[in-house]
């Protein structure tokens, strides 16, 4: 780890080692024996973007089902198996992947291995377990259901990515919750759930030979080949709109956004570093400066890059009361259009990449991080000399290269904006 | 710049099983020393990343809030970002944000916490301006009006648009007749918008003192050279010869259960809520806060917990249910217990239910397997905050700032392990309908049918 989290030298690359299973499988493993755990997050490619036509939420209660029975344990046998050796193993659905963790103590690795192995490739999806979970997701959204936050978010997709995967709210909606079958989870399972898809990342005290053993028990018995559906190309609509969801509350939730870079653009990286003047630093960003810290109009206010496998988007959020609302807007919209033009200074933008760059070493300083960050880098399609190139692409950023990304992500500086609340003058 | 809600409840941190500790203390080799002006200091080393986690601790949280100026200690975590005549506003942020550091601050009922995450090399100058804007905070009427706007946008974010939170807050404020635990660490809003810059400097000159303050420090660091660093900057800063005074009137011994709902046409699911008023690892005798932990985890720690088989799986009456020992407190403290009911499912049916399995906890005592499970299961918690030296200095900053000791942390999974299942019936006997608050949140139009419960005193909102 220590070399995973240093600056140059030795290289972050060379700490991580490449493990092969019988069977052809790749995993990327940090060794390290500080502390007597391992941590593993894996991804099958797919995730939410394989929702069946009007099934939104199927890859989020899938993920939700994976640790409820497998093979001979039914839901509370599965749960106390785990409990008894105190392992932790969780499943969740991404746009683009379903992502599995687990941690165990190392002297349980036997036991956390074999179990995981069963969630993978023998769920049961049993009726009991798929109601209650099914319950608890309905009522999750019923929660939400006149959130501010949350209704505004849901709209701002909607809008941006209609007739698209992307468009359809990840845990579902209460109306077509009901229609998800313990078929449809089998099915997406068999589908997704194959060695062609499959990025692994193990992190802790585990040696090479050991997690090759574990990675073939664990994977090796499924299909050699994914069968996922092809997800077009998702363009970003609806800039220039504003909609306004009426709920009776006293502050307004805003989201804004408009068209990204996509993450192998050759300007991604100078997007990252204007976004992060724009809205991404938390203190130094001028969002914060002009819609916080001047005008006292929210706590909250950030931009951020959102990037999927086929769409790519600007998107932030801000919550105001509702008498400022339109003011808080109109901030933004000028800040972003300020940027557009004249792209940031020099010396913001040698600020933004001392941070960005100066911040790196602080992804890396726990196992779950470091596992999260190696499986990441792994769906992009990266390889293990990113962890090594990415700070020298950051300090590559010139102040033309900073203007040319300002002037293509935010362009006409047209947004699209979704508010919920009851905001005045709008 | 959150407040901590009501924080993290676990502490504890250490290595293996407690029977292999035997005796010594295990987990990092964690340092304590003081300076003479009183300030403390905690070193925990962790050498697997070249990062450093700073923070700064004041014993002084929402609950040592002046009476009517409820949300100061938090307001002014939020002014002390304002800058000082060394780094006027914003300089030190953009100090530490060109170095690649990560700064934010927090404020819980018992303290207030402030922090830097960075390279190991930049410890020198992170304590420097802590120890500046330990006496030189600028503040002006300029500053302190959009700050005290920005608040009141965050108890509109967290609390005004959230009917759940707004049941929170008048559960707490149940439960605590007049102990200061019963107001929000945010604070009301008409008390938000009265508070004045004098208010806050006030505040600031009461308690935030080098006598007053705990340093900890976790990651790659020698414990000798943070303790030289912290001489030499927090050193200079004048004593003040004793700690500030606090006030914390005690709760009176409940005796009426209370019912507080709160129905709004923005639910649409239903909630059950049940506080009770128990001790503290601070308050408990010995081992009773430890047997709390255990029975909290019993009941409601997860899908094989007691509350959460028995009301979802077993009697469908609930979609999850779940309990939560807020023990890291200075004074008695919070023991949750809550459900979330299945469609069709009436409150009162799940308050009965509940009531059932806390009384055969109390009366039959608890299943073998499931107890030595539950302990094993809190024990390795332990283990896995190692992975974390944030996690780590969270876990000691707390538990220091709530009047415990290191080795009170170090102890904690052998004096879980020493919990006895006759202990966690003893320890069920706390949550005695009497001594709780319970919350319901309802759907416009219905409320608690009258009787279905022993409701004593009800707050209409």
């Amino acid at each position: 780890m220590t070399a995973l989290a240093a600056d140059e030298t030795p290289s972050r690359a060379s700490a991580v080692q490449k493990v092969i299973s019988k069977s052809g499988i790749e995993a990327w493993l940090v060794e390290d024996y500080a502390v007597p755990l391992i941590a593993v997050e894996f991804a099958f490619k797919g995730g939410a973007a394989q929702d069946p036509l009007g099934k939104p939420g199927t890859a989020t209660l899938l993920s939700g089902l994976l640790d409820e029975g497998a093979g001979s344990y039914d839901s509370e046998s599965f749960h106390r198996a785990l409990d008894e050796d105190a392992i932790e193993m969780s499943f969740s659905a991404e746009r683009d992947a379903l992502i599995g963790r687990m941690q165990t103590l190392s002297r349980n690795a036997d036991r956390a291995f074999a179990l995981l192995r069963l969630a993978v490739t023998e769920p049961r999806f049993d009726s009991e377990p798929f109601e209650r979970v099914m319950g608890q997701i309905a009522a999750g959204l019923k929660r939400e259901a006149n959130d501010p936050e949350f209704v505004a978010g849901r709209a701002f997709r909607a809008l941006a990515y209609p007739d698209h995967p992307y468009g359809q709210p990840l845990r579902g909606d209460l109306a077509a919750l009901p229609a998800i079958t313990r078929a449809n989870l089998a099915d997406m399972r068999a589908a997704m759930f194959a060695r062609d898809n499959l990025k692994i990342s193990a992190v802790g005290a585990i040696g090479a030979a050991a997690l090759a053993r574990y990675v073939e028990e664990v994977f090796g018995s499924l299909p050699e080949k994914a069968f996922l559906n092809p997800v077009a190309p998702a363009p970003f609509l609806g800039m220039g709109m504003r909609k306004v969801i009426e709920i009776g509350v006293p502050q307004s939730a805003i989201r804004f956004g408009r068209e990204g870079l996509a993450r192998k653009d050759p300007d991604f990286m100078a997007a990252m570093v204007v976004n992060h003047i724009l809205g991404g630093g938390i203190f130094s960003a001028r969002l914060f400066r002009e819609v916080r810290e001047k005008r006292g109009l929210a706590y909250s206010v950030y931009s951020r890059l959102v990037t999927h496998d086929h769409a790519a988007m600007l998107a932030g959020g801000t919550s105001t009361k509702n008498e400022r609302a339109a003011e808080s807007i109109a901030v933004i919209e000028q800040e972003i259009s300020d940027l557009a033009k004249e792209g940031p200074a020099q010396d913001e933008l040698d600020k933004a990449k001392k941070y960005l760059i100066g911040s790196y070493p602080l992804r890396f300083d726990t196992s779950t991080k470091i596992a999260g960050q190696l499986t990441s880098l792994q769906t992009e399609g990266f390889g293990v000399e990113y962890l090594d190139d990415r700070n020298r692409l950051i300090a590559a950023v010139t102040l033309e290269d900073a203007r040319r990304a300002a002037k293509r992500l935010l362009g006409d500086g047209k947004l699209l904006v979704t508010v919920a609340g009851q905001p005045e003058a709008l | 710049m959150s407040f901590g809600a009501s924080n993290s409840i676990r502490k504890a941190l250490f290595l293996t099983s407690a029977k292999e500790a035997a005796g010594k203390p295990s987990g990092p080799a964690v340092t304590r020393a003081k300076l003479a002006n009183g300030l403390e200091i905690i070193v925990i080393p962790d050498h697997r990343a070249p990062v450093v986690t700073h923070m700064i601790w004041y014993r002084n949280g929402s609950a040592d809030d002046p009476l009517g100026k409820s949300g100061i200690a938090h307001f002014l975590e939020h002014l002390m970002f304002k800058g000082t005549k060394a780094y006027p506003q914003g300089q030190f942020s953009e100090l530490i944000a060109g170095l690649g550091g990560q700064e934010n601050a927090f404020t819980a009922n018992d303290y207030t916490a402030y922090f830097q995450r960075t390279a190991k090399e930049h410890l020198d100058i992170c304590m420097r301006y802590e120890a500046d804007r330990m006496k030189n905070l600028v503040l002006t009427e300029e500053i302190v009006g959009p700050e005290r706007d920005v608040v009141l946008e965050e108890r509109r974010m967290r609390t005004d648009s959230d009917p759940s939170e707004q049941l929170n807050e008048a559960v707490q404020a149940a439960l605590f007749t007049q102990h200061p635990y019963g107001r929000p660490i945010i604070g009301w809003a008409h008390e938000i918008e009265s508070l004045s810059r004098a208010d806050a400097l006030d505040y600031y000159e009461r308690f935030y003192t080098p006598e007053n303050a705990i340093v900890v420090v976790a990651g790659d660091v020698c414990a000798a050279d943070v303790i030289g660093l912290a001489e030499k900057n927090y050193g200079p800063l004048q004593a003040r010869g004793e700690r500030p005074k606090q006030f914390r009137p005690r709760e009176p011994v409940p005796r009426a259960h209370r019912l507080v709902t709160l129905a709004d046409e923005k639910v649409e699911q239903p909630l059950h809520q049940s506080v009770f008023l128990v001790p503290s690892y601070r308050t408990a005798a010995p081992g009773g806060a430890e047997a709390l932990e255990v029975l909290a985890h019993l009941l409601g720690g997860g899908p094989t917990s007691l509350l959460f088989k028995t009301l979802a799986v077993d009697q469908k009456l609930a979609v999850s249910a779940g309990a939560h020992y807020q023990g890291t407190a200075v004074d008695d403290t919070r023991f949750y217990v809550f459900a979330v009911p299945a469609p069709g499912v009436s409150l009162e049916r799940i308050d009965g239910s509940i009531d059932a399995v806390i009384a055969r906890v109390a009366a039959q005592g608890v299943n073998e397997a499931d107890f030595l499970r539950a302990k094993n299961r809190l024990i390795a918690e332990a283990v896995y905050a190692q992975d974390n030296q944030a996690t780590l200095a969270r876990w000691y900053g707390a538990s220091l700032a709530s009047g415990l000791s290191v080795e009170d942390v170090q102890r904690w999974p052998e004096r879980i392990e020493a919990v006895t299942p006759s202990d966690v019936s003893k320890a069920a006997l706390w949550l005695d309908k009497r001594r709780s608050v319970t919350g319901f949140l309802l759907p416009a139009g219905q409320k608690a049918p009258p009787g279905s419960i022993d409701a004593i005193e009800s707050i209409a909102l």
